[in-house]
């Protein structure tokens, strides 16, 4: 039933001298999946994609990617995969076209083919318009279009994405989301590195959240923000005291889809599974032992009380604001 | 290695290069033009009168100093010949570039195509600006063909000082500063301005140990006195130089590997 995997990393390590970037690190991609390596800068996330990407060789440990060896088979892995870097890796003096004709010959495509293949991705990214400036004109957002049908020429199994929406406006990074969904439909598997929390909850089917080099869970969003213990209502009663608070307690507990109950000064935090039928229930049960409600708030649990949860400290990335879609 | 494959790299690698000249107008006008412009012109204009034919033993100062030029445009030429590659490192081009699967090496060799071609042509334009100015090589063209080529052996030990100090530095401005350091002494201390003969001892000495100095003494007797003279001197200059440069390869390649792994 499953595939083989598209990734296999085994107790992966990589030291600087006396410096630990990651260590011990284990992993599996699946082919066909969005995985994120989610963590704050320096957490290691970096340094596990390059190694992947056989531009670094690591100090221990092993990587197979599509069941080729990092290190021994550096330059099938590197003909099987396709690399969009963090920073703007773009040569100011060189037009779109120039950089993917570039890209042509260094995988040896026959010029027939990589002309194509070219027109291909310009119009896949909008670019056509573009493609005979030179890159300094572009904008930032262009830039990173460039970038990434830059990683597509080579027709890759596999496409590697360091940070992809790093400092992109709101308006590009949506488009962006939408490629990388675009891309995974397609088929292709994609491993991308991110020290956005919202980024890694709404692009990733599964995420890795690393930590000082390590990596600390493993899942879908879903699945780790369910493993915190469901959803929250905070129930706050009118006239609250801790007799009244303790009987809606003990009405609540027997309902069947409650977790965990704990009173938070006034108020009751109540875990549930499902949203849609504690809320009525419970609001019923409230009516029925006559405690009139004040307030009822509902929290979804989010991805940064994961990061919590596992690593112990907050998650000290930036995130940037996203408008609620 | 797929000699095919690798031939089709190395050719989009330094097409790239000439690609960046064409495009950067004004660099490209000041790196041809600075050196003819104000070594040989100016400064051979201006110590004419200066320079003591006794001691330089050469028809006029220009005649002399043509042969020093020829060698500056290499020295410069060369030290300057990893900047791209740095520029490249900082940016994340490098990066992008030994993800694909390309031989190693063929950067490396895109660089040394690019920075030879460049430097033999602009030795071509400095003896034409010379030969205006009345400078006649005494060896004619075969001359210039040997100079052409001691540039080449000097300029690839250079390159790999270069290349080795763009893929071990922390930032561009260590290399800028090594750079600035290393070059104006380097051309000081040689016989490029004036002969040995003429220099303070602790200065000779100095010079004597300069690899510079020695391929000037190669490429000036081919200029201004004939092949009697100038064998003897560029046969050193080639033992000096396959030393030099074999040593100068063995340290960019440690630094390569290092950097690249």
């Amino acid at each position: 039933m499953n595939p083989s995997p598209a990734i296999e990393v085994t107790n992966l390590g990589k030291t600087y001298g006396a410096v630990t970037a990651i260590e011990d690190l284990s992993l599996t991609v699946q082919t066909g999946e969005i995985f994120g390596l989610l963590g704050p800068n320096g957490a290691g996330k970096s340094t596990t994609l390059r190694i992947l990407i056989t531009v670094l060789p690591p100090s221990s440990g092993t990587a197979r990617v599509l069941g080729h060896d990092v290190r021994t088979e550096a330059d099938t892995v590197r003909s099987l995969i396709g690399y969009v870097p963090q920073e703007r890796a773009i040569d100011r003096f060189l037009t779109g076209r120039e950089h993917l004709e570039l890209l042509g010959d260094l995988y040896h495509l026959p010029k027939h083919d990589a002309k194509t293949r070219i027109d291909e991705l310009l119009r896949l990214v909008n670019l056509e318009e573009h493609a005979d400036r030179v890159a300094k004109t572009y904008s930032g957002g262009m830039k990173r279009k460039l970038d990434i049908a830059c990683g597509l020429l080579p027709n890759p199994n596999i496409v590697f994405l360091d940070e992809p929406t790093l400092g992109l406006d709101v308006q590009s990074r949506l488009r962006i989301w939408d490629y990388i969904r675009q891309l995974r439909d397609n088929g292709l598997t994609i491993v991308m590195t991110t020290n956005y929390l919202e980024e890694a909850d709404q692009l990733c089917d599964r995420l890795a959240i690393i930590d000082h080099g390590n990596i600390r869970v493993t899942g879908s969003p879903k699945e780790l923000k369910a493993g915190l213990g469901g959803d929250r209502l905070s129930v706050t009663i009118q006239h609250s005291t801790p007799e009244k608070l303790a009987k809606l307690s003990g009405g609540v507990r027997p309902l069947p889809f409650v977790r965990d109950i704990r009173e938070v000064r006034n108020s009751l935090h109540i875990r549930v599974e499902s949203p849609e039928k504690s809320l009525p229930a419970v609001m019923e049960v409230a009516n029925h032992l006559d405690c009139a409600i004040d307030s009822i708030e509902y929290q979804r649990p989010r991805l940064e009380d994961v990061f919590v949860t596992y690593t112990g400290h907050p998650f000290t990335g930036e995130d940037p604001i996203i408008p609620k879609m | 290695m797929n000699v095919h494959h690798y031939r089709q790299e190395v050719l989009a690698l330094t097409m790239r290069w000439v690609r960046r000249l064409s495009r950067e107008k004004f660099s490209m006008l000041f790196t041809l033009v600075q050196p003819m412009l104000f070594w040989l012109i100016f400064f051979g204009s201006l110590f004419q009168r200066a320079a003591d034919i006794q001691i330089i033993q050469a028809p006029n100062y220009m005649s002399f100093l043509a042969g020093g030029v020829v060698v500056m445009t290499v020295l410069n030429n060369g030290l300057a010949g990893g900047v791209d590659l740095l520029f490249d490192k900082e940016n994340g081009f490098l990066e992008r570039l030994m993800s694909t699967p390309i031989h190693r090496t063929s950067v490396i060799v895109s660089r040394y195509l690019f920075v030879i071609t460049i430097t033999g042509m602009q030795i071509l334009v400095i003896l034409s600006i010379a030969f205006i100015f009345g400078v006649r090589p005494e060896t004619g063209l075969p001359g210039i063909a040997v100079m052409l080529v001691i540039g080449m052996l000097f300029g690839v030990g250079l390159t790999a000082i270069s290349m080795a100090m763009a893929f071990s530095v922390k930032s561009h401005g260590d290399f800028f500063s090594v750079l600035g350091f290393l070059s104006l002494p380097m051309i000081f201390l040689s016989s490029a301005l004036v002969p040995l003969s003429a220099m303070p001892g602790w200065m000779q000495v100095l010079a004597l140990m300069n690899p510079m100095t020695w391929v000037i003494d190669a490429v000036r007797p081919l200029i201004i006195t004939g092949w009697d003279a100038a064998i003897p001197q560029v046969a050193i200059a080639l033992g000096i130089l396959a030393l030099f440069d074999a040593l100068c390869l063995y340290g960019g390649t440690r630094a390569f590997r290092r950097a690249i792994g």
